[in-house]
């Protein structure tokens, strides 16, 4: 099985979309397995400068303080509960297709991130994450003599 | 869920837009009680401002504007969901009171409470001895 793996993208981050299809389309092909291979929930976009990352991810109707973030070194890990909606007797769906149940999912960024300056935000069903690079690991500038 | 069910699906918009964005179907669920139907659609990047939605004859229409705003000091490196409006059509049928349609949205979610019209809501008959 192919994996994902972040920093492949890198340089040509315009293709990433096309390329995860194509692989997604890949392991479909190559795979016996009945069950098609999932995508992670939920999906980000990762924006970087020298200094900082910003992850985005698209969690409609969560409850903010249902979202758990942690950090450890380079790896942001969310994890958390889309709101369930529990039918009563005599309500049926007539559609599903909204994701609902827990989710668990570990990004790793291309720097440790300085733990203590991490902000998020939820807006809109959006969640962003700011990632401030540690200060010890930013790049230095050599001079030459 | 399938594979294709997990991914945003784009759209193509009936209408001729002025914006140069991709427009995407929202995913939604819908179901029904004893009163009415609810339409719940996930729209992240949309508020009560950016939402809208018309009844014309019997189509609904649901659209949603998401603002880009992309940080221009960072470049993106990864990207898994690419961002856009929403729009989608649902035909409602003569059960529903369309004067009385309520919408809300909150965190990108749109809900909408389609109430079954008072003719067409489940009655009970009394059944009497002969």
């Amino acid at each position: 099985m192919f994996t994902p793996n972040l920093w492949r993208f890198r340089g040509f981050p315009d293709a990433a979309p096309e390329i995860l299809r194509l692989q997604r389309e890949m392991n479909r092909l190559f795979s016996n397995v009945e069950q098609r291979p999932t995508q992670d929930y939920p999906a980000v976009n990762i924006w970087e400068s020298m200094e900082s990352a910003v992850v985005a991810a698209e969690l409609p109707g969560i409850d903010a303080d249902k979202i758990a973030i942690e950090v450890t070194g380079d790896i942001l890990t969310l994890s958390g509960t889309t709101k369930i909606n529990a039918l009563k007797e005599g309500e049926t769906y007539l559609r599903q297709e909204r994701i609902q149940g827990s989710f668990n999912r570990k990004i790793q960024l291309s720097f440790p991130v300085d733990t203590q300056k991490v902000e998020a935000r939820y807006e809109k069903g959006v969640l962003s994450i700011t990632l401030p690079r540690l200060k010890e690991n930013l790049p230095k500038k050599i001079k030459i003599n | 869920m399938s594979e294709k069910d997990l991914h945003k699906t784009e759209n193509t918009a009936a209408a001729e837009r002025v914006r140069n964005v991709k427009t995407f179907l929202p995913r939604v669920d819908i179901y029904e009680t004893k009163e009415a139907l609810f339409l719940i659609a996930d729209m992240p990047g949309t508020d009560d401002k950016s939402v809208d939605v018309e009844l014309e004859k019997n189509v609904l229409t649901i659209t949603g504007r998401v603002n880009i705003d992309e940080a221009k000091e960072r470049s993106i490196v990864y990207s898994e969901y690419e961002i856009g409006d929403y729009e989608r059509t649902f035909t409602l049928s003569d059960e529903i009171d369309r004067e009385k349609i309520f919408a809300t949205v909150k965190d990108g979610v749109l809900r909408l409470e389609l109430p079954k019209a008072e003719k067409v809501k489940p009655k009970k008959i009394a059944v009497k001895a002969a």
